[in-house]
C-alpha cells in the first residue's frame, strides 16, 4: 500500500488531491472532483497546474 | 544523481504511466538518468549538447518529437527511436510507402494531392474507404466513408481546413475486420508481446476506449511485426495489424513512441515492458 505523502489542491476547483510518494515533475494526474487533467509542476513543494490541452499532433 | 552526470535521458513533456515506469526501471538499474522536458529544450546548431548522450524519445507531440530527435542527433546524441524512424512513423503516407517498398503487406493506399483528386481516387478505390490525416494518432479525425455523397461532404470539410498539409488526402481501402485489431510490441528486433484491441467503435484505439486482451504471439505475427519495425527503422515499435477475412494479416501502422499501458495490463507480471526498454536504452548507452 502506497503511503500518502501530501495533499495538494486542484487549481481549478480547489478540491483536495492526495499525491503519492513517487510523484514526478510533469506527471499527469486527474482531479477526482472536476476530472480535469493536472500536471505536477514541482514535487517539493508539491504544485499542481492545469495540464496542457491535447494538440492536433499528439499521439504515439 | 546530478543531471549533469546522467548518461541517459528520457524526453517527455507528459510523464504518463509509460514514462514513469521507464524512469523507475532505469533508476532501479542504478543508471544515471535525466528527465528532459522538451518544453524547455533548445539545441544550438553545430555545437554539442550538454545533456545525456543517449535519449529515449517519449514526447507526445509528433513535431516536437521529430525536431527534438533531429536536433539532438545533429549534436551527436543517440536518440531512440531515430529522427528518421519518427519521420517515417509519424507520417501515414511515408509509413505506407515504406511498408510497400519493404514488401510488408499493408492495405491498398492512395495519396491524393487535393480534395478534388481524392474524390476521383475514391471511385478507383471503392467504398467503403477510410480517410486519415497524414499526421495524427489515437484515431482522431479518421473517417470511414461509405458512399460518394458522404465523401463529398467530408472532403468539403477537408478543403476548408486551414493547413495546406490537411489538403493532401490519405485514402485507404477499408479492411473488413472483426471488432478488433492487433498490437504487437517490438523491442530491439524481437516481438515481446501482443494484444487484441477490441471495441464497439470501428476505430480500435485504446485512447478511444478499446479494451486490450492478450493475443497469442504466433510466429507469423512476430515475423510480420518485426519486419514492419525494421522497415521503418524503429528499434522500439508498436505495430498495428488487422486480420483480413480469411486470416491474412496486414500491417496498418507502426508507432514509434508506443503506448503500452493496455498491453502491460494484460500481461501483468509475465512481462515488464518498461524494464525491457530500460535494458535496451542501457545497452545502447554502453555500446
Amino acid at each position: 500500500m502506497q503511503e500518502t505523502l501530501i495533499a495538494s489542491a486542484c487549481p481549478e476547483c480547489d478540491a483536495e488531491i492526495s499525491l503519492g510518494q513517487d510523484i514526478r515533475v510533469s506527471e499527469i494526474v486527474e482531479c477526482p472532483e472536476c476530472r480535469l487533467e493536472l500536471e505536477i509542476a514541482s514535487v517539493e513543494p508539491p504544485q499542481l497546474i492545469l495540464a496542457p490541452e491535447v494538440e492536433e499532433d499528439w499521439g504515439e | 544523481m546530478s543531471p549533469a552526470a546522467a548518461r541517459l535521458g528520457v524526453l517527455a513533456s507528459r510523464v504518463r504511466f509509460e514514462e514513469k515506469n521507464i524512469l523507475t526501471a532505469l533508476e532501479r538499474r542504478g543508471v544515471a538518468c535525466e528527465h528532459v522536458d522538451p518544453r524547455t529544450l533548445s539545441v544550438r546548431a553545430g555545437e554539442p549538447w550538454d545533456g545525456p548522450r543517449t535519449v529515449l524519445n517519449r514526447e507526445v507531440g509528433h513535431y516536437r518529437a521529430l525536431y527534438a530527435a533531429a536536433a539532438l542527433e545533429s549534436a551527436g546524441v543517440t536518440v531512440l527511436n531515430s529522427a528518421a524512424a519518427t519521420a517515417l512513423c509519424g507520417d501515414k503516407w511515408q509509413t505506407s510507402a515504406a511498408l510497400v517498398a519493404g514488401g510488408v503487406p499493408t492495405p491498398e493506399t492512395l495519396l491524393a494531392l487535393t480534395p478534388e483528386a481524392a474524390l476521383k481516387s475514391l471511385e478507383e478505390l471503392g467504398y467503403p474507404a477510410v480517410i486519415k490525416p497524414l499526421v495524427g494518432s489515437w484515431g482522431r479525425l479518421v473517417t470511414r466513408v461509405t458512399d460518394r455523397a458522404m465523401a463529398e461532404a467530408v472532403l468539403e470539410h477537408v478543403a476548408a481546413l486551414p493547413s495546406p498539409q490537411s489538403h493532401v488526402v490519405y485514402l485507404q481501402r477499408e479492411v473488413a475486420k472483426a471488432d478488433r485489431d492487433i498490437r504487437v510490441l517490438v523491442v530491439d528486433g524481437r516481438a515481446v508481446g501482443a494484444t487484441y484491441r477490441r471495441s464497439e467503435d470501428w476505430r480500435t484505439n485504446v485512447a478511444r476506449g478499446a479494451v486490450s486482451e492478450r493475443c497469442p504471439l504466433t510466429g507469423e505475427l512476430s515475423a510480420l511485426a518485426v519486419a514492419a519495425a525494421e522497415t521503418v527503422g524503429a528499434c522500439l515499435a508498436g505495430v498495428d495489424l488487422l486480420e483480413e477475412p480469411g486470416g491474412r494479416l496486414t500491417v496498418l501502422e507502426v508507432n514509434d513512441r508506443v503506448e503500452f499501458r493496455g498491453l502491460q495490463s494484460t500481461y501483468g507480471t509475465d512481462l515488464d515492458v518498461a524494464e525491457l526498454i530500460a535494458a535496451l536504452l542501457t545497452a545502447k548507452a554502453e555500446s
